[in-house]
């Protein structure tokens, strides 16, 4: 469904990503892992518009995405959440998700319809799913980390994407919301049958839910396979461990 | 979330004060209600304003230009050409529009502070050709004596005028806020990256949200050139918009009355210290720093604030 094909991108002269390649298959889980500074967030930034790469090719559906706006992308069906918590602070929880999906509509040119009447079906049904409904109504601003790392897939959803990427869903939550997180990303696959691409320190969480895992060292892939060729591979072995010959869990 | 203005009981409020401003010629003398016209006017500019500041996030800093643009339009449409004064008085507000549209195009590609300066310097440039093009615009001098159609030409003519167009606005304006486009606009405002993300053309939407405060600001433009049958090359003079900023600032502008309250105060404070000394701005000046450090949500947020504390605290309690 989803590749890449070669592709980098440097800042000044520091190469975050060097040739990296990935394949995702319809329906499948697929993990990016690699230590810190690795070209993981550049990467999807890359594949979702933010930045533009220096050369590669980004292919979405065989079509080719690369370079397009993220507005654009977006309306392919890619949508993604931020490792960094990046929401509408000032807006509730509930028009944070009704945004997404006004926005999915092409509804954000109507100037003269309240915004109150439209898509609360479709919002609250969301936000039931991520278990969000009770907060509906508080100011995003004020939420917990945990929750607002929730609302942020929660507002990916709202775009109703077919491709979802999640940067490190459960950076600092607490251990009872990330075992919430590591269900809800299972259902969103099982039951709606998105694909989803993610990245993730937490290595008990990506060998449980990913059906193939691709490591970045430097920005470059060092390879993409199933968990367990991942698990016992010397270079992985070498960037994570210092080249002892443990396997990996 | 749209502050300060929703539920039935505000809409009481705005009915209620709409009845005193609609029997206010009959029981206060002339310059009273010339007063507050002017505060009507300037509210619907600075509510213009707030549209891009306060709910778009667009640091819009010379935003008299379109107020200038706006009047000095009508009045040379009125006083230089033969067409209806009704068709002219509209185009005002159009090419306030227009202006809106290429000055937008320009600075877009800007964002935040970057915007704002290159927004002053297009904008004094504009002053700038208003000012010196005397044989077209009056230079310093403006424009006075213009003709009007007849029905708005008296004292509560143009009272009743800006009282209606500016009620118009609001309302609209209003509506613009509560609809998709609004909210989308306000996601701009917290957040334009995870705009984009979301499928929002951050920049499209920003690029609309100008061109319609510009025609609003071109409206208020209008109105004064009703109000008081003159302009002047100071209506677009960027201290003027320093002053509309701090309306917007002082009233509240994460609330939709907060930027007419805060030109009813400023309107107030103008008229009031001007008649003891020249430099009522001092004045001003204190005020506002007053405000920044003891009501940092301006005047209207402080209470928004205090009410919606007082009214969580209740529901917690029950």
């Amino acid at each position: 469904m989803l590749q890449i094909k070669s592709l980098s991108k440097s800042f000044r002269g520091f190469q975050a990503v060097n040739n990296a390649n990935l394949d995702v298959k319809k329906g499948e889980i697929v993990a990016v892992i690699g230590p810190n500074g690795a070209g993981k967030t550049t990467l999807f930034n890359l594949i979702t518009g933010i930045l533009k790469p220096d050369s590669g090719k980004v292919l979405f559906k065989d079509e080719d995405i690369t370079g397009l706006s993220p507005h654009a992308i977006c309306k392919k069906g890619i949508t993604r959440s931020f490792q960094v918590v990046n929401v509408f602070q000032r807006l509730s929880v509930f028009e944070n998700v009704q945004v997404a999906v006004l926005s999915r509509e092409g509804k954000t040119w109507n100037l003269f319809t309240p915004s109150k009447k439209l898509v609360r079906e479709e919002t609250n049904r969301i936000l039931e799913n991520v278990g969000l409904k009770e907060k509906a109504n508080n100011i995003s601003g004020a939420l917990s980390h945990g929750d607002r790392k929730v609302l942020e897939i929660a507002m990916a959803l709202g775009g109703n994407p077919e491709f979802l990427i999640l940067d490190e869903p459960t950076a600092g939550m607490a251990f009872e919301e990330t075992v919430r997180c590591i269900d809800l990303i299972k259902q969103l696959s099982e039951k709606m049958g998105l694909t989803i691409l993610f990245c993730e320190h937490d290595m008990e969480l990506v060998f449980s839910i990913s059906n193939r895992i691709m490591v970045m060292v430097r920005g470059a892939t060092i390879i993409q396979g199933s968990c367990e060729d991942v698990r016992c591979n010397q270079a992985v072995q070498d960037a994570y461990l210092g080249g002892s010959d443990v396997c990996l869990m | 979330m749209l502050q300060g203005f929703s539920g039935r009981k505000d809409l009481f409020w705005v009915l209620a004060g709409m009845i005193i401003l609609f029997i206010l010629p009959f029981i206060l003398p002339r310059f009273y209600y010339y007063t507050v016209s002017m505060i009507m006017l300037l509210g619907l500019l600075a509510t213009s304003l707030n549209f891009a500041l306060g709910y778009g996030g667009i640091y819009q800093f010379h935003h008299c230009v379109f107020y200038g643009v706006g009047a000095y339009g009508a009045a040379i449409m009125l006083s230089k050409t033969g067409i209806s004064p009704w068709v002219g008085l509209l185009v005002g507000p159009l090419m306030a529009a227009v202006l809106s549209l290429i000055m937008g195009l320009i600075c877009i590609r800007l964002s935040k502070l970057y915007f704002g300066m290159l927004q002053i310097s297009l904008g004094s440039l504009v002053w700038a050709i208003i000012y010196r093009w005397r044989g077209f615009t009056g230079g310093e001098d403006g424009m006075h004596g213009i003709p009007l159609p007849g029905i708005i030409t008296s004292g509560t003519g143009a009272y009743y005028f800006t009282f209606i167009v500016c009620a118009v606005s609001f309302f609209v304006i209003y509506m613009m806020l509560k609809s998709p486009f609004g909210s989308a606009l306000q996601g701009i405002r917290d957040n334009p990256v995870r705009s984009e993300m979301i499928g929002v053309n951050v920049k499209r939407h920003q690029l609309a949200a100008l061109v319609i405060c510009g025609f609003f600001a071109g409206v208020a433009g209008v109105l004064f050139v009703v109000v008081d049958n003159s302009v002047f090359p100071n209506m677009m003079f960027w201290t003027l918009s320093m002053e509309v900023m701090i309306m917007c600032l002082l009233g509240g502008w994460l609330t939709f009355m907060g930027p007419i309250i805060g030109a009813g105060l400023i309107v107030v404070i103008r008229t009031v210290a001007s008649g003891y000394t020249e430099y009522w701005s001092l004045i001003l000046g204190i005020i506002l720093m007053l405000v920044i450090f003891f009501l940092p949500d301006g005047v209207l947020g402080y209470f928004v604030n205090k009410f919606k504390g007082r009214a969580d605290k209740q529901m917690v309690k029950g």
